[in-house]
């Protein structure tokens, strides 16, 4: 029988020199973790800052490469069927929760259960899902209503955490006691957490990998101003800033003092994109010249290389070139007031009023959104800034108050999974943050981008998504800027910290300090 | 004096109720509630999600209702749950009082005992050198901001000499006790309490010595001076006294806003205070917690105005409580 089998075998990962070192056991690190999380228990709440910490201590069936290829978690190996419709796992043998209880498919079917209610992007990345089945202890089968592309990529720790089924069956989620102490599978375990100061982890001894994890305690320190973040690296009472800890323009300085190591991996499963909602509804940006002449106007190649310190790559579309199935093939838009101030004449723009959202994320934030808004005053355009905070922001976008606004999304890897729900018509509701709220509706493209879910091979899947990415880029829905890269820093002495896509979430699993 | 106390304590619930009332609304009227806070963060959201959330926090019902839900809460003295830390609010904010006290405290020690002590060495050589150098020392830390202070100290006391720990309210993870945890929370107390205290400092030196200066030239300190009394007890007994009512006055304004924290100072050395909490709760629009903390800070505000009042009969016998 032909099965593709993809075996738990570490691909990919490409050792390093450091990696290459014999690892050393023992030791304390501090990391930055900012802002302070909400809750820890990461099947409720799915915010950054919860998943780096908790990533650490919950585990998912699968983790990923850099390249994005699967990799063993909980589950060691697994089977897809030849119509791509039944996924079998195989579950790793005396796996334990860190109360001593063994962890067995009923805590995977109940995760699964749970996780539909409580997990936004869980639920929806499950929807294809007809029936979970658990024909033994070790051994868990989903059976998709039809073939997934992407289904394959959904099983890390932030996007489908295991949960404990003996503490949360039949239980108020909500009002768990074990939400403020976690339990999980995860290399370190819940220690800890003192309200505005830090949250402790120590080493969970009978992790299911033998030797890991290699540090004993892992504190997450909350310091709330970048600035003192800096200062806190700097002084050397942190010794891992993960990406976005501190100002961009604060990057280079800390990057260069004696002994910090910086890296840009470990975002490949995020591949952070930044684009402008153009707000598709607006019967001057309805227009597909003045989109375009927006994209004309703006100089990408500035915001990189002074807002953001030369972090990043202009991004050429809808997809970022790190996640499956980009594509470069397709129309570009480089720095051409000139054309931006001819198309904006074709279209019969005559100055009117935009409204701009700057995104209120800090002052490398708003360094762009005056950025921004020059180049489009430039050319012509009447750009108003509106300021808000970031619920206020999110609130005028859900509700499509805007007219031009900035943001920033994950893109989870696969188109299928975060860049299809910003473009396709069936994504337009009111009242919801990141979907299509810039209201464009095009049938090819909702056509290809289904396609693109569940044609049965890759090559058959790519096809569609060249095809649209191309229409796309042609139609500027919206208007790409960046691939944002968010350096970690780290000090050199912190090695194997970043060994796969999802990079700091789970990376202490393989941390050691070489001391 | 009871029945002062009693219609004053009257008066304070009634501000109170009002307080909260008022609050209530306003907190409401800012755009976004936490359950786009949440779904924002959650990096996905979907009708079923959001819906969920506004259910779960009871804001799916009237503004009314929800209002009379929280007040009677309050009766109780039941502060409400907060949505987004799951725990309820009484118990963050507990959680939070001592490192906001501690904070708050000292930097009132510090301001109030220097900000008097300067004062009266400004008023007691005024026109001199050393009148001069504390009335500009004072003006300049009345106007710089406080991160800006606080920033310079980092950098000076911190990163250049290394003296003084930048952040936090204790080494973490030094696992220290007695008598050398106590050291190890002050040294981390240095910074953050003299930057604050800078500021109330400055003030209380200026309210102090322009106090002073007025009451020096009444007739009963010329009378007292022409009885023979020392310079030292004219100005302890007669004139300092009478001058401290003004500063008793902002001293009580400033002791009940103790318990809100300072939260630039907080953000700033990464103090594990109330002022912050309140912060991330108003960013995050966490309805309950931002309430809890602005009912408990405005009824320590109406405590002190009482206490405020009380002590001006110690500071002046002369004046009488209308009942």
């Amino acid at each position: 029988m032909l099965k593709r089998v993809l075996l738990g075998v570490v691909v990919g990962c490409g050792l390093s020199a450091a990696q290459a070192e014999e690892p050393k056991t023992g030791g304390v690190v501090n990391a930055v973790i900012q802002p302070e999380p909400p809750g820890l228990m990461l099947a409720m709440v799915q915010n950054g800052p919860t998943q780096m910490v908790s990533g650490n201590i919950f585990e998912g069936l699968l983790r990923y490469s850099p390249k994005l290829e699967p990799l063993p978690g909980l589950a060691e190996s697994w089977t897809i069927s030849p119509d791509a419709k039944v996924y079998t796992f195989k579950l790793k043998k005396g796996v334990t929760w860190h109360d001593g209880k063994p962890f067995t498919s009923a805590d995977v079917l109940f995760s699964i259960e749970m996780l539909k209610q409580t997990h936004a992007r869980a639920r929806n990345n499950l929807v294809m899902v007809e029936k979970v089945e658990a024909p033994d202890d070790l051994t868990v089968v989903f059976t998709l209503k039809e073939p997934f592309g992407p289904f394959i990529g959904i099983f890390e720790v932030g996007s489908m955490p295991m949960v404990p089924k003996h503490l949360y069956e039949g239980t108020d989620y909500k009002t768990n006691p074990n939400n403020n102490a976690p339990v999980g599978t995860g290399p370190f375990m819940f220690k800890e957490w003192q309200k505005g100061s830090f949250i402790r982890m120590v080493k969970n001894p009978n992790y299911h990998e033998k030797g890991k994890p290699y540090l004993d305690e892992v504190y997450w320190q909350i310091i709330p101003d970048a600035a003192a973040r800096a200062v806190a690296f700097e002084t050397g009472k942190v010794d891992v800033l993960p990406g976005g800890s501190i100002e961009n323009f604060d990057v280079p300085r800390v990057s260069k003092l004696p002994g910090a190591c910086v890296t840009g991996a470990g975002w490949e499963f995020f591949s952070p994109l930044s684009w402008m909602w153009l707000n598709n509804r607006n019967p001057i940006l309805a227009n597909k010249k003045v989109r375009q002449a927006i994209m004309y106007a703006i100089d990408r190649d500035f915001a990189k290389d002074v807002i953001w310190n030369g972090l990043g790559k202009v991004a050429t579309g809808p997809s970022a070139s790190t996640i499956k199935f980009y594509s470069d093939d397709v129309p570009k838009y480089p720095y051409d007031p000139a054309k931006a101030k001819a198309l904006l004449k074709e279209a019969g723009y005559k100055g009117e009023k935009i409204r701009m959202l700057p995104l209120a994320y800090g002052e490398t934030w708003q360094r762009w959104g005056e950025a921004v808004k020059q180049n489009l005053q430039d050319v012509g355009m009447t750009i108003e800034t509106i300021a808000t905070d970031v619920p206020g922001g999110n609130q005028k976008i859900m509700e499509w108050d805007y007219d031009i606004a900035f943001t920033y999304l994950y893109q989870y890897g696969d188109p299928a999974l975060g860049v299809s729900r910003n473009y396709i018509t069936s994504a337009i509701a009111k009242g919801q943050l990141f979907n299509n709220v810039e209201g464009y509706s095009n049938p090819e493209v909702d056509k290809l981008f289904a396609e693109g879910a569940t044609a049965p091979t890759d090559a058959k899947r790519k096809e569609a998504y060249d095809k649209v990415q191309k229409i796309l880029a042609e139609d500027v829905p919206v208007a790409w800027l960046l691939e944002l890269q968010f350096p970690t820093i780290t000090k050199c002495k912190v090695k194997s910290l970043i060994t796969t896509g999802i990079g700091v979430n789970d990376g202490f699993r393989d941390a050691w300090l070489d001391k | 004096m009871l029945s002062f106390i009693a219609q004053r304590v009257v008066k304070g619930v009634i501000v109170l109720l009002a307080i909260i009332v008022l609050n209530f609304f306003l907190i409401r009227l800012a755009p976004g509630d936490p359950a786009v806070v949440m779904a924002g963060e959650a990096g996905a959201s979907d009708q079923i999600f959001v819906a969920q959330l506004r259910e779960k926090f009871g804001l799916d019902r009237p503004l009314p209702e929800q209002l009379l839900i929280y007040v009677k809460g309050i009766a109780s003295l039941d502060l409400g749950f907060s949505f987004r830390q799951q725990a309820p609010v009484a118990k963050l904010i507990a959680e939070r009082l001592p490192a906001t006290l501690l904070l708050t405290l000292t930097a009132f020690a510090i301001s109030l005992g220097l900000g008097i002590l300067f004062g009266v060495l400004a008023a007691r050589f005024a026109g001199t050198f050393l009148d001069t150098a504390i009335t500009v020392l004072a003006l300049i830390f009345y106007a710089t901001p406080l991160f800006w202070i606080a920033l310079i100290a980092i950098l000076l006391f911190s990163v250049w000499a290394d003296w003084l720990p930048s952040f936090g309210y204790e080494t973490v993870g030094a696992g220290y006790t007695g008598l050398r945890h106590a050291l190890d929370v002050g040294a981390h107390l240095v910074m953050p309490a003299a930057t604050l205290g800078l500021f109330f400092m400055a003030t209380y030196t200026r309210m102090t010595r322009a106090s002073m200066l007025e009451v020096k030239r009444l007739d009963f300190v010329k009378t007292a001076l022409a009885k023979g009394l020392r310079d030292g007890i004219i100005l302890r007994r007669h004139v300092l006294r009478n001058a401290l009512l003004p500063v008793v006055t902002l001293a009580g304004v400033h002791a009940g806003t103790l318990v809100g924290g300072a939260v630039l100072t907080e953000t700033v050395f990464a103090w594990p205070g109330i002022g912050r909490l309140m912060y991330d709760a108003l960013i995050q629009r966490d309805y309950n917690l931002l309430l809890g903390v602005f009912v408990v800070s405005s009824a320590m505000v109406l405590i002190f105005n009482l206490v405020t009042d009380l002590v001006y009969r110690l500071v002046d016998p002369r004046i009488e409580y209308a009942s």
